[in-house]
């Protein structure tokens, strides 16, 4: 008998869980804020979902439900991916060592 | 683009978001981590356009959507202010949840979009996922709504409670379950929205009992819940790139949430279980009016820091509250000018949000090599001249190493007290968020600045 593939896509996951685990441990305590903000940013990699949402269906009706929640979706993931990279980057650019004595 | 290519592209994707992550285990490598978060990301939606292949004339609305939010999205981060973080971060969470049941509701409206079998007869194990990432999505939701809400100060930090609050949400929770069960033997949608709007219930109820001083643990645990919630729409769209990130957030946020419980040493049920801060009133009010306190001037605390050797800041939120953050970095440039050795000491729980003092120093310009967590630093306390205590409060409170019957004994806190003399910069002896009397304010080596953070920090600096 084949293995079911989401046993795979199971494996995927529990291994990752695993991966997060351990990366996040090394994460230092000073950079947490972040941390937090960048896992907002790339969990909104559920856009993907949203796009196909949004394309889904014939092209003479694009504006069935299913569409217009996936435009929703799209903007509101937008939102996150935007906004949550670019806080990111602005606050890592605060991150500066000590200058050194002019 | 097949999907065999597709798939080992969103795997790529996965793993630059786990060194995206891992990126952030030094503040050098942190940027480029970014770096590859967002490359991961351009990856991800690039595949997907190609994937989709055959270009309706959705395409044009599917980029204005994105161009809308991104441009929304892009706003907010240039113009929000650091103090604010810990609301923006609830406000995003609550983005990410909205989008997984918007993207459920459209997987379980066209499932044939999505590979998931035909409206009515979808696939089991979809309509199981779908379940759980439509439920998590929902309560992800609508718990950051009122995290959102109780940091703007829009609705009241204090805990809200009830009769049979544990009870109904033990209910709402069972009947998640039966409803799934329902929905996968009928594959009535009814059951569908009814699940849907239960776990907005649910989301509302689980955060309306905790209290504001227990928001780092929230907003985490809401990290949390928004990871897998991704996770449960990347099982159904078989996505590999959503299920590694989901995971990844996913984790992420329960162990901040550990590392928030640990800092305020309550166990996670008892933080779930909420209430704090309404009922510890009575442990204060006993004899503080008869104890002498010994009060200063800016004058006095300019005295006593610039005949010291060595002076540890430890900041609270109270400080990002005055805005004393600026203030405070001209104050220690001053004092480093006379040589005297300063460094910052940082409680896990000090800010609204894991890490968040530490952002609101950087971004006054405090070198991070200057500022130490609590683990590092506590020994050094003992060894130091003047210990500058602005803004910051039950994380300085002795009670919790001496007295077993206060609420926050066995809390880890900086040992300030050991200092030779503690510069306390309050507004009045009222209690902190605990509601607990600091012992601290007694102490024979204790002398208290009453006044505004800023003002009396700019003072200073002036008395220097």
């Amino acid at each position: 008998m084949e293995i079911d593939p989401f046993i795979f896509r199971l494996s995927i996951f529990i291994l990752s869980i695993f991966i997060g685990y351990y990366v996040v441990w090394s994460v230092t305590p000073s950079l947490h804020t972040p941390l937090m903000s960048v896992t907002n940013a790339i969990s909104s990699v559920i856009i993907v979902g949203a796009i196909i949402a949004g394309l889904a269906g014939s092209p003479d009706n694009i504006f069935t439900i299913s569409n217009i929640l996936g435009f929703l979706a799209i903007s509101l993931a937008a939102v996150n991916i935007f906004g949550g990279f670019l806080v990111t980057q602005r606050m890592l650019q605060m991150y500066k060592k000590k200058k050194k004595d002019k | 683009m097949s999907p065999n290519l597709s798939a080992i592209f969103y795997l790529v994707s996965g793993v630059l978001f786990i060194l995206a992550l891992r990126g952030l285990s030094s503040p050098e490598t942190s940027r480029q981590g970014n770096f590859f978060g967002i490359l991961g990301m351009v990856i991800a939606i690039t595949v997907t356009f190609l994937s989709v292949g055959s270009f309706s004339t959705g395409l044009i609305y599917v980029l204005i959507f994105l161009l809308i939010g991104g441009l929304i999205g892009a706003f907010i981060a240039y113009k929000i202010p650091m103090t604010a973080m810990p609301e923006l971060v609830a406000g995003f969470h609550s983005l990410v949840g909205l989008s997984a049941v918007f993207v459920a509701i459209s997987a379980f409206l066209n499932p044939e979009a999505f590979n998931l079998g035909l409206p009515g007869d979808i696939k089991l194990a979809s309509l199981i996922e779908m379940s759980i990432g439509a439920a998590v999505g929902a309560i992800t939701f609508s718990g950051s709504i009122i995290a959102f809400l109780k940091l703007q100060g829009i609705m009241s930090g204090s805990p809200i409670t009830f009769k049979g609050q544990h009870f109904l949400n033990a209910l709402l929770l069972i009947s998640i379950l039966v409803l799934t069960y329902l929905l996968c033997s009928s594959q009535s949608s009814n059951f569908f929205w009814i699940l849907i709007a239960v776990s907005f219930l649910i989301g509302f109820l689980l955060i309306i009992p905790i209290g504001g001083a227990d928001m780092p643990v929230v907003i985490s645990m809401l990290n949390s819940y928004s990871g897998w919630a991704a996770a449960g729409i990347g099982f159904t769209l078989e996505n590999t790139a959503l299920i590694i990130t989901g995971a990844l957030v996913g984790s992420s946020g329960a162990i901040l949430s550990y590392i928030m419980c640990k800092g305020m040493n309550r166990s996670f049920f008892n933080v779930i279980l909420g209430g704090f801060g309404a009922t510890e009133q009575s442990a204060s009010s006993g004899n503080k009016e008869q104890k002498p306190v010994k009060s200063g001037n800016a004058e006095d605390a300019a005295f006593l820091m610039k005949n010291a050797s060595s002076v540890i800041i430890v900041p609270g939120y109270g400080m990002a509250v005055a805005q004393a953050q600026h203030a405070l970095r001209e104050m220690v440039d001053t004092l480093k000018k006379n040589d005297i050795k300063v460094t910052y000491a940082i409680h896990p729980v000090a800010g609204r949000m894991p890490g968040h003092m530490n952002v609101l120093l950087a971004e006054a310009n405090v070198p991070y090599d200057e500022v130490f967590e609590l683990e590092e630093i506590n020994n050094d306390f003992a060894n130091a001249d003047v210990a500058f205590v602005i803004g910051a409060n039950d994380v300085t409170n002795p009670v919790a190493k001496t007295d077993p019957q206060s609420p926050i004994y066995g809390m880890p806190v900086l040992d300030v007290e050991k200092c030779k003399s503690v510069l306390f910069v309050k507004r009045s002896l009222s209690p902190g968020y605990a509601g607990i009397d600091n012992d601290l304010f007694y102490k024979e080596n204790t002398l208290m600045l009453f006044a505004d953070a800023k003002k009396m920090t700019e003072d200073i600096t002036k008395n220097l």
